[in-house]
């Protein structure tokens, strides 16, 4: 059945969607699938080329001003603190900026005031008197409460960092909005559902009722001040899009309100590619658009993607480097009608690496299934090894947990888009809850009782079994903090900084997880594999702290696709996601934990002694599942095989590995190395016994990165994969660029 | 006896391939880049169903590409036992199997080796048997003989041939190494190696002297002029 009530709809085919708000029902029932091969690009206008200059122009600017351009310290964020703003009005097709001026950053005080007093301070901006007392005095922040239920242990866990990485000072983030609902229904639709959703919940009013009555209100609110700053910008989202162009535009004004609402730590887009495309197509079968055209709207809606910019502080940078906001888009992926979500769009999508060059932002990730069609796997193959700007997240394992319509938060958290949320939980780090296991609680860098005082373990060589034993109850006590820790900062973020557009744009009754993660995996593994297969033994300092460890013998390492170590991370994994599951969660999420760091490994490394696998004081953890670097010595997919080991059902938060390969060792032909690409991510992610879930891909030459730290202008768009996301390389620190650099590259002669 | 594995080799035959650097060969390249290789007697030991075993744990690498299970060296023909034990293992799994060799030991074995062998990646060092003595330390005899062997078995080559300039670098040779090929029938590709010092840092830290100190890499022209050359006698 055909619609033809509507202009919006005219065209489209029927079914759920129609009745209740559905985006997923509407994108099986009306995308069109592409099989073919990357031939029908093109490559960009002239007015997307004047744009980007425009943009590189600033970017550059920024750089010599220190990092920030310029900031609004006057004026709290919020969806209509600020005028509307333009890079060039004659030119955008798709228009909309944070503030009123492009680079321009803005304020965020719910999170905490002092974070944006610092940060304001870091890049020589004075605090405005005004707003710091408002947010002192007559309004407290998310900081404030949180600060104000920690216990002494949180605080003390939280200095030595044994946990860390915590949103309790800034926006929590990794909650996906499902803007396409602005696009396909207008806001006029969203404000009458969510009416009678609120009016559904009367009665005897529980203290969740009462909170969800506050909470549904907010919504109401925050989706009247998107139907205003659409009209600031001309537009009336209060109906649905009718064309393309507004489509886009539609999706890009709702996702500009929740970045304006929230300085959130990943503010990840979702999957509208696909979406967007059923609205290309229509548009080009009309001949209101032509493939220029088309490709103009992904770029300058790519384009505005990669402007989005938060004020942080150094501090962050040193976590999370490079100014990542994380606008991941989720591309590809199969659906449960048994085709592929692969569009054209999905490629043009990606094309934007050519026609405006590699950026890390927005986050491209792509939904690989071996089913995927051949055409795209090779296109997706050749973007990666020329721009290194891609990431690929597991279909075929993720479908069957979240069915078709989910997307990435963040770097690899999945979540069904409009239906879940996650309290994002940073990460604890088991290998310094191994030293506390070995030093009785003690902190082997503050010497401070952190753990609660347990023996200290004197051995003179380490026996495998007391460490485990011993290990075992401290990962009781860390996963009993941790989440906590995590309950009482999630309880007041959503006191002090709930997210209400983001939230508008979910379902009334929405599942959430409560993200843990770890760090250190693989640092933890080989330690064990040490004490367990050589010889151990502690050097203490006067006060009978392991400040050292000599180590004799051989022992196997994580990474080469040796059982014997390989099986210990498994049931690292596992031991402490069964812990995590014991204790009771804030609005009772369900538990899930990551295996990812981000860039945090460098940090994680600094905070933490020396180890038993022999890795030195302060040196960077791998990131994520990595192996340690160098220490994968059985090439590429021996790596590859024991990361795809660890069980994803026990990180249903996702599991990342960044993977760096020289091009020569992929082949010796282009089309050799496509093909090579795509089999080791088919090979990777489709394997019978081991299954990955997360891959970055980065393919280049380790010269490379050295003669962009001694020439970074001659670099301002090396784009490499970090941890779950890709960053600009000369915006990282020295030290995190040397970690880089230190890292395995697999094929180096 | 193993020198070292590599679980992602993309050169030496078709697709992923799970490389066995066996230890020990009887050759003494002047341009060898893997002379921690030579010495037979040292290395780590393996049995041949470990070795399948691990391989098979990379199947769906080698399913999605092609690859399969390259035994490489050192010379795996001089060690002909765990050659064809390896091999017909692997064959038993369904893996496809190269052997990278020069030919230059037949062992008793040979065809029970080749009936496991599903490519042969055949380096002909020198096509001109005194200079085959000068830069390997022996006759071509057994390669060409052996070279002979496999187009009768009708078993696939790749014949490889690396290019030293002043050395293997002339069309003299070029052309009769390819009329060579021509004679062979079997070759389904060959691949003109262009001679680097890559592995000369080994020869230093084994406290050997390397023989081609002044011998520059070819250039990219003259390495696809040769690689046309011989290409142009494949049938």
């Amino acid at each position: 059945m055909l619609l033809e009530k509507t202009s919006a709809w005219a065209s489209f085919t029927s079914g759920e969607w129609v009745k209740t708000i559905d985006v997923a029902d509407f994108i099986r029932l009306n995308r069109t699938e592409y099989k073919g091969d990357d031939h029908f690009l093109v490559g960009p206008t002239q007015a997307t080329e004047r744009l980007w200059q425009q943009i590189l122009q600033l970017t550059n600017e920024e750089r010599q001003r220190g990092g920030v351009y310029a900031v609004d310290a006057k004026t709290p964020s919020t969806i209509l603190s600020h005028d509307a703003g333009y890079l060039n009005r004659s030119l955008e097709k798709i228009v909309g900026l944070q503030t009123d001026e492009p680079f321009k950053r803005s304020i965020h005080p719910n999170g905490g005031i002092r974070m944006v007093n610092d940060a304001l301070a870091a890049y020589g901006f004075e605090a405005d008197e005004t707003v710091t007392k408002t947010f002192s005095e007559y309004r407290k922040t998310h900081n404030q409460g949180v600060f104000d239920a920690y216990t002494p242990e949180m605080r003390a866990a939280r200095k030595a960092g044994i946990i860390t990485g915590l949103p309790d000072a800034y926006g929590r983030g990794r909650i996906i909005g499902d803007y396409r609902r602005v696009a396909l229904y207008g806001t006029a639709r969203l404000i009458e559902e969510r009416k009678k959703d609120l009016k559904a919940r009367g009665g005897f009013l529980s203290e969740s009722m009462i909170r969800d009555r506050e909470e549904m209100n907010e919504q109401l609110r925050a989706l009247t001040e998107l139907t205003e700053l659409g009209a600031r910008y001309g537009f009336d989202l209060s109906r649905p899009a009718e064309t393309a162009q507004e489509a886009f535009q539609w999706v890009y004004l709702a996702y500009l309100a929740a970045i304006k609402e929230q300085n959130g730590a990943a503010m990840s887009l979702g999957r509208v590619s696909t979406f967007l495309d059923i609205y290309v197509e229509r548009d080009l079968a009309a001949g209101r658009l032509t493939e220029e055209t088309a490709q103009e709207l992904v770029d300058h809606f790519v384009m505005k993607l990669r402007i989005v910019k938060f004020l942080r502080t150094p501090d962050y940078n040193d976590l999370f480097s490079g100014d990542p906001t994380w606008v991941t888009e989720s591309i590809g992926g199969m659906s449960e009608d048994g085709r592929s979500n692969v569009t054209k769009s999905s490629f043009r999508f990606l094309h934007t690496l050519s026609t405006l060059g590699p950026a890390p932002e927005p986050n491209l990730t792509v939904l690989w299934s071996t089913q995927l069609p051949r055409g795209f796997k090779e296109f997706c193959a050749k973007m990666s090894i020329v721009s290194s700007s891609i990431q690929y997240e597991n279909d075929d394992l993720m479908l069957p947990v979240y069915g078709d319509d989910y997307g990435i938060a963040c770097c690899v958290s999945a979540m069904k888009i409009g239906k879940q949320m996650q309290f994002f939980g940073a990460r604890a780090n088991l290998a310094k809850a191994l030293l506390y296991t070995i030093n009785g609680g003690m902190d082997e860098k503050l010497k401070i009782q952190v753990a609660p005082a347990s023996p200290l373990m004197l051995d003179e060589v380490l026996d495998y079994e007391t460490v485990m034993a011993a290990y075992d109850r401290q990962l009781d006590w860390l996963a009993e903090l941790y989440v906590n820790t995590l309950n009482v900062i999630h309880y007041m973020h959503d006191k002090y900084s709930y997210e209400r557009i983001e939230m508008a744009l979910h379902d009334p009754e929405i599942l959430r997880t409560m993200a843990c993660g770890i760090a250190g995996l693989s640092v933890v593994a080989d330690s064990l594999s040490a004490i367990r297969y050589a010889t151990v033994r502690p050097i203490r300092d006067a006060d009978g702290i392991a400040v050292d460890f000599k180590i004799e013998g051989e022992f196997p390492k994580f990474g080469n696709n040796d059982e014997r170590v390989d099986q210990m991370a498994v049931d690292l994994v596992t031991l402490f996601m069964e812990k995590i599951r014991k204790h009771p969660t804030y609005r009772n999420a369900l538990p899930t934990q990551s295996v990812l760091t981000i860039t945090s490994n460098v940090v994680y490394g600094k905070k933490t002694g020396n180890t038993p696998d022999g890795r030195r004081a302060g040196e960077p953890f791998a990131p994520g599942a990595n192996p340690m670097h160098g220490r994968d010595t059985r090439g590429a997919v021996a790596a590859l095989t024991s990361v795809g080991k660890l069980p994803y059902e026990h990180a249903l938060d996702g599991i990342s590995y960044t993977f760096s390969i020289v091009p020569k060792a992929l082949g010796k032909d282009e089309a050799t190395r496509i093909r090579n690409t795509v089999g080791l991510l088919d090979g990777y992610m489709g394997g019978t016994t081991s299954k990955g879930h997360h891959l970055n891909v980065n393919v280049f030459d380790r010269e490379t990165l050295l003669d962009a730290m001694e020439h970074p202008e001659q670099y301002p768009q090396l784009t490499i994969r970090v941890s779950g996301y890709a960053v600009n390389f000369i915006k990282l620190t020295r030290e995190q660029q040397i970690d880089v650099i230190n890292r395995t590259f697999h094929g180096s002669l | 006896m193993i020198h070292s594995v590599e679980s992602c080799g993309t050169v030496d035959g078709p697709g992923i391939r799970f490389i066995v650097f066996t230890q020990g060969c009887p050759l003494r390249c002047q341009y060898c880049h893997n002379v921690d290789t030579w010495e037979f007697g040292c290395g780590r030991r393996v049995s041949a169903d470990e070795v399948v075993k691990e391989a098979i744990s990379y199947r769906s690498f080698f399913e999605a590409t092609g690859g399969g299970i390259t035994f490489s060296g050192g010379e795996p023909l001089a060690q002909p036992e765990f050659l064809e034990a390896a091999l017909t293992e692997a064959k038993r799994h369904g893996l496809h199997t190269v052997i990278d060799t020069a030919g230059s030991v037949v062992p008793k074995n040979i065809d029970a080796i080749l009936d496991a062998t599903d490519l042969v990646l055949l380096d002909i060092k020198h096509i001109d048997d005194a200079a085959c003595r000068v830069l390997t330390g022996r006759s071509n005899a057994n390669t060409l003989a052996f070279a002979k062997r496999l187009a009768e078995r009708n078993i696939p080559v790749w014949i490889r041939h690396v290019l030293v300039p002043g050395i293997t670098m002339s069309e003299h040779f070029l052309r009769q190494t390819g009329e060579f090929i021509r004679t062979l029938g079997n070759v389904e590709r060959v691949e003109v190696l262009p001679y680097h010092q890559l592995g000369v840092y080994k020869w230093e830290n084994l406290g050997l002297a390397y023989p081609l100190t002044d011998v520059l890499p070819p250039s990219s022209e003259e390495t696809d002029t040769a690689q046309t050359l011989l290409e142009s006698y494949l049938c």
